[in-house]
């Protein structure tokens, strides 16, 4: 690395980024989580100003309660995303999976963890059908899983039955989107995250700087922890003013985190991004590519089911039109409108969340301002296309800067 | 450096796809330290040998040997497990992941403790030793962690090459690797290919330039038409020479030789003469 240090202009070049540069660079996208939270805040302050209601605690917590299924679904989604593919079956798949859960709950009287085991069940082995079919004999993902979308929908209302709904009683489904804890329960989670996360920023630095990789300036690093900090102390704090933080909440964020960390951080993740990023050179590296894509496929629909869980356990009830209506391209949205790539090899699952947000802001403000369904379609559809257009634009920006 | 038996060393290979001979009792042989050019024009059978000895398709008769042992490469992995790594011209990189990823891609390090059973990446150990090996090889990259995409041609080809030496080999085949580069990467690649022989690997190098071959090549291998036209010292070769043996025209009239040339050196190409 002689070489390098001998460019001192490079390194120079680095430190002296003055403001404007950095804002380029938040707009060019290597920050491009933070261009969505600036797109977020611009669409609070919008709603905030037209509506006082829009950020208040009440109003702040059923927002938390209308993007569970939604991120839930995305957060298989970006796996996909991530392969280059899609899976369209994941809406029906979402229904089919709770109408299961409800029927063995119901009428069978099955134990609800028991119950809640086999949507999750039926969701998983609907994935793992759907990626080896996709794999093993080259079919377009995107016809597989439309095939599924079709299938799923009609296996959906043959476990119905006639009735076409069940309303679901057991407290212990019911419970997953309903249960908020006490201020006190709430402050602990806060105290124990922010803790945990400290222990691990802390860690991760020490090792770094053990092996010489650091410059041994770790304010960024505290910096990073301060701010998420902040957000889990804002969070808890307008939660516990209302009902308290809602379980559905923690169950969106351990997935969040969960799934996020094995796309960054563990050999299958990397494999993951390897394969969406060049499968040929996956293959040539000895990755199982096919083992991937199935397994891939199979989270999708495990999330899914999981979604779909979360969202009959919020109406007590599942119907007809579980997992339909426009669950599925807004779980599709989400991801992209926060900066996942359709093409393959970039994103993270955070932007399930972050989109999630974005598309239940939208709905929730236009809901309070009572605005009728086909509005909020269309201002929906507007932001998509604006997001991806802004993606386009900033991409071929970086090509023309010689950076792809 | 040569001290008596070769690395690598290939008795009467011979590779037959349908009527057409693409090797015919071919003899070849690297050993450590050396750095052999191997030559010859599009259908003399390059590819075909690089990939019989990479285990991409075995041969139809013929003998190897590595170390003096007889063997048989029959897959990739087995070359592999030998100690013989293939670096492809279209590098097999992935544009989307940083340096690291790339070099550790597939064989990546996972951390110890808890991490073991998520088979966690242990990436400051990665990122440690792909440091350690890029210096050591004197590649110069703006930084570890710079998406591969980012980087300039030569800048991948090294990476490339980097990342087959990781399962430390003692073999290393190179296709094409100073094509579509500009005149300093190109140089930089060759220095590379430098360092691999200072590291007492026996390395091949595929080309079609001759330019570079003389620059880099102990000794150049040519094929015509699936049998060896000539095994010379770099030093004792001129250009000529390697190009009648590629051509399999003597050097006779100097118009031949002009065409001949066209074939390794389009811009050596004297004024008036057709194309070929």
């Amino acid at each position: 690395m002689s070489e390098q240090a001998a460019k001192p202009e490079e390194g120079g070049q680095e430190r002296s980024f003055s403001l404007g540069e950095q804002a380029k660079r938040v707009i060019q996208g290597d920050l491009s989580s933070l261009r969505v939270v600036f797109g977020l805040i611009v669409i609070a302050i919008i709603f905030q100003v037209q509506e006082p209601r829009f950020l208040s605690a009440e109003n702040l917590t059923n927002l938390m309660l209308q993007i569970t299924t939604i991120g839930l679904i995305s957060v298989g989604i970006v796996y996909v995303l991530l392969l280059g593919e899609i899976d369209l079956s994941v809406g029906a798949v979402s229904g089919l999976a709770a109408a299961v859960m409800a029927v063995l709950n119901v009428k069978h009287g099955w134990n609800a963890y028991l119950a809640i085991a086999a949507g999750v069940a039926v969701g998983a082995a609907i994935g793992f059908a759907q990626g080896s079919l996709f794999s093993r004999f080259v079919v377009p993902s995107f016809v597989v899983t439309l095939a599924g979308l079709l299938t799923w929908e009609g296996a959906l209302l043959q476990v119905l039955g006639k009735t076409g709904s069940l309303n679901i009683l057991d407290p212990k489904i019911t419970g997953l989107a309903n249960i908020f804890y006490s201020d006190t329960v709430g402050w602990i989670i806060a105290v124990a995250v922010i803790v945990a996360y400290g222990l691990i920023v802390a860690a991760g630095y020490r090792k770094r700087v053990a092996a010489g990789l650091a410059n041994g300036n770790p304010l960024p690093q505290i910096l990073k922890w301060a701010v998420i900090s902040a957000i889990v102390v804002g969070a808890v704090l307008v939660l516990n003013s209302d009902r308290g933080v809602p379980l559905a909440l923690l169950i969106l964020m351990a997935f969040v985190v969960g799934m996020e960390y094995v796309v960054k951080r563990t050999t299958f993740g990397r494999h993951v991004f390897a394969v969406g990023g060049n499968a040929e050179a996956a293959r040539r590296a000895g990755i199982r590519v096919n083992g991937v894509r199935i397994a891939v496929f199979t989270i999708s629909g495990s999330m899914a089911a999981i979604g779909g869980i979360m969202a009959a356990s919020r109406l007590f009830a599942v119907n007809q039109n579980s997992g339909g209506n426009e669950l599925l391209l807004l779980a599709i949205a989400g991801p992209v409108i926060a900066g996942t790539s359709l093409f393959g090899g970039r994103g993270s699952v955070w932007t399930a969340l972050l989109g999630a947000l974005v598309i239940g802001s939208i709905s929730n403000g236009m809901d309070l301002l009572g605005l009728s369904s086909p509005v909020k379609l269309m201002v929906t559809g507007g932001v998509l296309l604006l997001a991806v257009l802004v993606d386009a634009v900033v991409r071929l920006q970086r090509k023309e800067t010689g950076r792809i | 450096m040569s001290s008596g038996q070769p690395l690598l060393q290939l008795e009467g290979i011979s590779k037959q796809f349908g009527p057409v001979h693409a090797l015919d009792r071919v003899d070849f042989a690297v050993s450590a330290g050396e750095v052999v050019g191997l030559v010859g024009d599009n259908g003399a059978g390059k590819s075909t040998l690089v990939k019989t000895i990479a285990g991409i398709h075995g041969p139809d008769s013929g003998t190897i040997r590595f170390e003096g042992e007889t063997v048989s490469i029959k897959k990739p992995q087995d070359a592999t497990s030998l100690g013989i790594a293939t670096v492809y011209q279209d590098l097999a990189l992935a544009d989307n992941l940083d340096v690291v990823a790339n070099l550790f891609l597939g064989r990546e390090e996972i951390s110890s403790g808890a991490g073991t059973v998520s088979r966690s990446l242990d990436e400051v150990r990665m990122e440690h030793e792909a440091g350690e090996l890029l210096s050591n090889l004197a590649v110069t990259i703006p930084s570890l962690r710079s998406e591969v995409g980012m980087l300039s041609g030569g800048q991948r080809q090294q990476v490339a090459v980097a990342r087959s030496l990781l399962g430390e080999p003692k073999v290393v085949l190179l296709d094409e690797p100073t094509a579509a580069l500009g005149v300093p990467q190109t140089k930089q690649v060759l220095a590379l290919i430098r360092r691999l022989r200072e590291r007492d690997l026996g390395v091949v190098v595929i080309s079609h330039n001759l330019v570079d071959v003389f620059a880099v090549a102990d000794r150049i291998f040519v094929l015509r038409l699936g049998r060896e036209a000539g095994d010379f010292k770099t030093s004792e070769a001129d250009e000529d020479q390697i190009v009648s043996a590629i051509t399999g025209l003597g050097d006779g009239s100097r118009g031949v030789k002009a065409d001949a040339a066209a074939l390794v050196e389009p811009e050596s190409v004297p004024e008036g003469e057709g194309k070929s």
